[in-house]
């Protein structure tokens, strides 16, 4: 059976319009978080990282596509464009388009615009992309709340190892918007600080916004640098509660051990886990509960949310890109504003930038809905 | 695409306030809102779960929709079988996510509401689902123009091909506006029709005359 | 004060969409959480907003919501002590 790889990719973020600007911030540990006062999005100021308006219209301008387009649409058609490109791959009847939003053009909800109400509707979203690329197959909206991004990786492959196609372009985002930020705040589960994933203080998460593509291939002849091969993956619900996590990490326990079965791997073949770590209470609890469970408490872990915040329907896929890059460059990455573990058991947070030899590694994520995800990649050197 | 040996076991089909349960209509209701209709629904199957009430339309409809096809399968036989669910609409949670802006519209009587945000998102209505039939399976809510079950079908046989689950319920939950359905059918490794497009579009489009 | 508590029973079945119970099946100094009602999180939360939108009352921090949600009794005290509306 063909292996089926993760390669060209692309991160559009408060960083900049490509995955190593992202990257080089990352390793010298400066967030994309900054101080928003902006009552139209909320109350009350709040973190966030959020792409620069202007800097993103001139990006999307530089396309030269023709025709209207939402704010999510620009940062999703500017970020797949440069992985298209970069593949220069034909876009034929066994190359799919997978989207990953939690909530897409919902913003078109809220403000007077020019755009017809049916523009809310995600496969018409989907359709515009797929349009303006010329795919010529039906695009694949995947949204499953926070773990949409890397369910999205899971079922590419799926998708390409069942012969539907050899190759799956797969974009996502999700916006910071007033309909978001008023729901978290609902659940009292915003941080009016940068946040801590996995500290002891920790009081709760950021929202932030982001683009991230990547071409999904069973083609060797496609692979970027930093091509990983996605070994299993798993996808188990928790069947605890459609908003708090399982307090014993059922779902996600579930999730990774179907993945490592899948990859013929166990817990000690891991070099690095990228966690979900959103920093509320319980999430990360839950996640340390799960992690020991799967004895994986040595394993060096990190989680990406205190440098992008949270971005719901791209978090999976984005923070998966890193992974790829960290594995490619042999570096750990330092779970940003982290300082002392808060949780009830032992994990191995990884607390600043670290070089070390690494070839594989598992993401996870985790959602409302009390959806799980877990996938493992190795790289290919 | 690859042949499989796979088995629509049942389906039931939610449209135009008639239920059917493979192929047989069990139910005929004239409520003309959703929400009486559902409940009408409810306290017909004898369901005695409270937590009904606390959900949004769409899941509602899931919810009792799986309860009629799930309702056989919990005769005689445990909880936590790994049941799959695969499901997809057009209109995602729109139905609930305009409930939550109009909450927040007015700065002067802002009061978001818990409750309702977390239903906006299409795949609760499988949470749900899961809880109560506790299932620790593999869940994945897809959004296309129309009901698709080229990818449907692909992506059932792939699960159970992977041994991810032994079975695979489903289908299309949409609600929006003034319109509801829900088609759901359960695929396994035995049953008395084949599990191909075909007869899935078949079933799909069984249409009775009003 | 007795007004208030029978307020509060019916605020809670409506605005928790608690379907079969009624304000006579919910006693003064019950507790509301765990067994009995079988509020959850959700409802913890959705209460903070009654509080806000019904009586004017903005918690400072919300985890003190435990001890005020423990009972109609205790809300109701909360309430008469706190409100604005």
């Amino acid at each position: 059976m063909n292996k089926v790889y993760l390669s060209y990719n692309n991160i559009v973020s408060s960083y900049g319009f490509n995955s190593e600007i992202a990257l080089d911030n990352i390793k010298k540990e400066i967030s994309g978080l900054e101080w928003v006062d902006d009552p139209t999005l909320l109350p009350t100021p709040f973190y966030s990282s959020r792409i620069d308006q202007e800097k993103l219209w001139q990006e999307f301008t530089a396309l030269g596509i023709q025709g209207q387009f939402t704010r999510l649409e620009k940062m999703m058609l500017v970020s797949l464009h440069k992985v298209i490109k970069a593949s220069n791959l034909p876009l034929s009847s066994k190359v799919g388009l997978m989207i990953s939003t939690t909530k897409g053009n919902i913003d078109l909800l809220d403000t007077e615009n020019q755009f017809s109400k049916e523009r809310l509707y995600l496969s018409e979203m989907g359709k515009v992309i797929s349009d303006s690329f010329g795919f010529t197959t039906e695009p694949i909206v995947i949204s499953n709340a926070c773990v949409s991004g890397i369910l999205a990786v899971a079922i590419a492959k799926r998708f390409i190892r069942q012969g539907r196609f050899d190759h799956v372009f797969i974009v996502s985002g999700d916006l910071v918007t007033k309909f978001i930020m008023s729901g978290f705040n609902s659940f009292q589960a915003l941080s009016d600080q940068p946040c801590k994933p996995y500290c002891n203080n920790r009081s709760g998460i950021n929202i932030g916004e982001v683009s991230a593509s990547v071409l999904v291939t069973n083609d060797p002849d496609f692979l970027s640098e930093e091509a990983v091969v996605i070994l299993g993956e798993g996808s188990c619900n928790d069947a605890n509660h459609i908003s708090g996590p399982s307090r014993t990490g059922e779902g996600l326990y579930q999730s990774i051990r179907s993945a490592l079965h899948q990859a013929n791997l166990r817990a000690k073949d891991l070099d690095y886990i990228s966690g979900h770590g959103t920093a509320t209470p319980f999430n990360d609890e839950m996640e340390a509960i799960a992690f020991d469970r799967l004895e994986m408490n040595d394993i060096p872990l990190n989680s990406l949310k205190g440098y992008f915040g949270h971005t719901l329907g791209a978090s999976g896929l984005l923070e998966t890109i890193v992974g790829m890059h960290s594995v490619h460059q042999n570096t750990l990455f330092a779970t940003k504003g982290f300082q002392k573990l808060g949780v009830s058991k032992r994990i191995n947070v990884i607390k600043e930038t670290t070089a070390k030899e690494l070839t594989t590694f598992l993401k996870t994520a985790s959602g409302f809905g009390g959806c799980n995800t877990a996938v493992i990649f190795q790289g290919v050197k | 695409m690859k042949d499989n040996p796979y088995k629509i076991a049942a389906y039931c089909h939610i449209k135009q306030q008639r239920i059917s349960l493979n192929g047989d209509i069990i139910l005929e209701n004239s409520e003309i809102d959703f929400p009486s209709f559902i409940k009408s629904v409810y306290k017909h199957f004898d369901t005695d779960y409270p937590k009904f009430f606390k959900m949004d339309n769409l899941s509602k409809l899931a919810f009792m929709a799986a309860e009629i096809i799930m309702r056989p399968e919990k005769k005689g036989l445990e909880n936590n079988q790994n049941i799959a669910l695969v499901f997809s609409n057009r209109a995602s949670s729109l139905d609930t996510d305009r409930k939550h802006e109009a909450s927040i519209k007015d700065p002067n009587a802002y009061y978001p509401s818990p409750a309702i945000f977390v239903y906006t998102l299409p795949n609760i209505c499988m949470g749900e689902i899961s809880i109560r039939h506790q299932l620790n399976s593999e869940n994945s809510f897809f959004i296309f123009d129309d009901f698709n079950a080229h990818y449907l079908s692909e992506y059932t046989n792939c699960l159970l091909q992977d041994v991810k689950a032994e079975k695979v319920l489903c289908g299309w939950v949409e609600l929006d506006e003034n319109t509801f359905e829900a088609f759901l059918y359960m695929v396994a490794k035995n049953g008395p029709i084949a599990h191909n497009v075909e007869a899935i579009n078949r079933l799909y489009k069984k249409s009775w005359e009003i | 004060m007795g007004d208030l508590k029978q307020e509060l029973k019916e605020k809670i079945i409506e605005q928790l969409n608690l379907e079969d119970i009624s304000v006579d099946d919910i006693a003064d100094a019950e507790p509301l959480f765990g067994e009995g009602l079988g509020l959850d999180s959700i409802d913890a939360l959705e209460l903070i907003v009654m509080l806000d939108k019904d009586y004017g009352i903005k918690l400072a921090d919300p985890k003190e919501g435990k001890k005020i949600f423990e009972s109609i009794d205790t809300m109701a005290n909360y309430i008469a002590e706190h409100k604005t509306k």
